[in-house]
C-alpha cells in the first residue's frame, strides 16, 4: 500500500526556549516551520496558559499562525491529572469529563488527533469515544516506554480501538520504545552527577547487549551502591528496545507518531534509535500520517549547556526526510 | 528538570514587615515541562545549613495571592503555569544574615509517575 509519511514537530522540543523566554508560542511554531516541519503538535498545558478556558480570540490567532507559517495543526497532547486530589484518585466520571475538555480543545484548535497519555484507563477512552467521534477528533494512547505493544495495559487500549473503530481510537507510538543503544546524554549526565563510572559502564553494556536490566538493577541496589548509581541502574530498566517490525503489524491503528529522539549527531544520525529501520517498517505497512520530532535530550544536558533545540530538530527533520525519500527497493 | 530554577539565581532575599525581618524568600519556577494545578504542588522541603524548615513556616505566592501549603492542597482552581515565577517565603525571625546554604526540593504530584517528582537545588548566599 502506498505510504504518505509527513514530518512535523511537537513544540515539546522547544520547551527550554519557551521556559527561558527565548521563544513564545508563535516563535516555536515559526521555528518548527523554518526547519521543515509541516505538522505542528502542541501541549496546551505547556504553552497555552489559561487552558482549558481559552478564548475564541486565542483559537482564531492560532489558526492564523497555521496559515501564516504554512503548517497544519495535527495533534494535541492531553494529560490526565488523576492525582489532582491528594487523598483520592479521580473517579471514572471525572476522568471522562477531563478528557471531554481535551476533545473540545482539539476540535477548536482544530487538531485532528489527541495523544492520550498512557496513565489514562482504557475504559475512560472508550467512554469518551462517541463524544470524540461527534467532534471529529481521533484519540490514540501513547505507547511509551516502559510499555510496548505487547503489554497488557496497551493491549487493553488496542482492544478499545478494535471495539469502537480505528476511525476514532488508535495509538500513538513514541519511538522511545525502540532504544537500541542507551542514550549517551543520559549516561554523561549520570557521570557528571557523580554516579560510579564502572557500574554505569556495566549497566550500559548490559542494556546495549539486551541483557536483563532488572537483574542487574537488583544486584546494584543490593550491593549498597550510592543513590546516584542505583538510580542510573534503575533507569536502564525503564528503557526498551522493541522490534520496529511492530510498527508494520499495527499500522492500521497508528493515528500519529511521536518521533522521540535524544541526540542527533553531526553525521545526521540519531545516537540511540534505529530510524532507518523504523521508517522502512512504516513504509512497508503503508503508514499515512505524521512523524513529529520530539526532542528529549534537552532535560539531560541543561545543567551544562544551553539547549540547542533548533539545531537538533533541524538535523532530525533532515534525517527523517532523507529516510522517507530513500529508495527502499530490495530491502 | 529545570533544576537551577527551583531557587532562582540571585533571588534569595530577606523579607521585612515594618522594621522587623520576618524571614527570607526566593523565586521559584515549576520544575516540569507543563503547568500544573496548585493542589498538586506538595510542600517544598527546605533546609538552611542542613537544618530542616517546618512546613508550617512556608508560604507559596503567585501574583498577589499567598497560600500556606495546607491551603494550596485544596485549591483546585489555580494553575502554576510554565512561565509563572512563584515566591516561596520561609518565616524565620531575623531572616538570613551572613553566609548560609539554602537547599530546596520542589515536590510535584505527577499523575503518570508512581512517585512524586523531586527536584533539588542548593545555593550558598551571603546576605547583609
Amino acid at each position: 500500500m502506498a505510504h504518505d509519511i509527513r514530518t512535523g514537530a511537537s513544540l515539546y522540543s522547544f520547551q527550554d526556549d519557551y521556559f527561558e523566554g527565548k521563544r513564545d508560542l508563535e516563535g516555536c511554531i515559526a521555528a518548527a516551520a523554518e526547519l521543515g516541519a509541516e505538522g505542528i503538535e502542541t501541549l496546551a498545558e505547556q504553552m497555552m496558559p489559561g487552558f482549558p478556558d481559552l478564548s475564541d480570540e486565542f483559537y482564531a490567532t492560532f489558526a492564523g499562525w497555521m496559515e501564516k507559517y504554512g503548517t497544519v495543526s495535527v495533534a494535541h497532547d492531553m494529560f490526565l491529572d488523576t492525582k489532582k486530589y491528594k487523598h483520592r484518585e479521580l473517579t471514572h466520571d471525572e476522568m471522562v469529563a477531563s478528557l471531554h475538555r481535551d476533545i473540545d480543545h482539539a476540535a477548536k484548535l482544530p487538531a485532528r488527533n489527541i495523544r492520550i497519555i498512557v496513565n489514562t484507563p482504557p475504559s475512560v477512552v472508550e467512554a469518551a469515544a462517541p463524544y470524540a467521534r461527534d467532534k471529529g477528533v481521533k484519540m490514540g494512547v501513547e505507547i511509551h516506554s516502559p510499555w510496548s505493544f505487547d503489554d497488557d495495559w496497551i493491549k487493553r487500549h488496542l482492544d478499545v480501538s478494535e471495539r469502537v473503530g480505528t476511525d476514532v481510537v488508535g495509538c500513538v507510538p513514541d519511538l522511545g520504545i525502540f532504544v537500541r543503544k542507551f542514550p549517551r546524554v543520559i549516561i554523561d549526565r549520570a557521570l557528571r552527577d557523580g554516579a560510579d563510572p564502572d557500574v554505569v559502564a556495566r549497566c550500559v553494556k548490559n542494556y546495549d547487549e539486551q541483557g536483563d536490566t532488572q537483574a542487574l538493577f537488583d544486584e546494584v541496589e543490593a550491593s549498597g551502591a550510592d543513590p546516584l548509581t542505583v538510580n542510573f541502574a534503575r533507569m536502564t530498566t525503564h528503557f526498551i528496545d522493541s522490534d520496529p517490525a511492530r510498527l508494520t503489524d499495527h499500522v492500521d491503528q497508528i493515528i500519529h507518531i511521536h518521533a522521540k529522539f535524544y541526540e542527533m549527531l553531526d553525521s545526521g544520525e540519531e545516537y540511540s534509535i534505529p530510524y532507518d529501520e523504523i521508517i522502512a517498517a512504516l513504509k512497508k505497512g503503508g503508514y499515512r500520517g505524521y512523524l513529529n520530532s520530539e526532542y528529549e535530550g534537552n532535560r539531560h544536558i541543561q545543567d551544562i549547556q544551553a539547549v540547542d533545540a533548533y539545531g537538533q530538530v533541524g538535523l532530525h527533520q533532515q534525517m527523517m526526510k532523507r529516510l522517507i525519500a530513500a529508495d527502499d527497493q530490495g530491502e | 528538570m529545570f533544576d537551577s530554577y527551583v531557587i532562582g539565581e540571585g533571588t534569595v532575599r530577606n523579607v521585612t514587615e515594618g522594621d522587623e525581618t520576618v524571614g527570607f524568600a526566593f523565586d521559584s519556577r515549576i520544575a516540569y515541562y507543563r503547568g500544573l494545578g496548585v493542589s498538586m504542588v506538595e510542600p517544598f522541603e527546605i533546609t538552611v545549613d542542613g537544618e530542616a524548615v517546618p512546613t508550617d513556616a512556608l508560604r507559596f505566592s503567585l501574583g498577589d495571592r499567598t497560600w500556606t501549603f495546607d491551603e494550596l492542597e485544596t485549591d483546585y482552581d489555580t494553575r502554576w503555569e510554565l512561565t509563572d515565577t512563584a515566591t516561596v517565603t520561609v518565616l524565620r525571625p531575623g531572616g538570613l544574615r551572613g553566609e548560609h546554604t539554602v537547599e530546596a526540593i520542589e515536590v510535584l504530584r505527577i499523575s503518570y509517575l508512581p512517585f512524586p517528582s523531586r527536584t533539588r537545588c542548593a545555593r550558598t548566599v551571603t546576605l547583609d
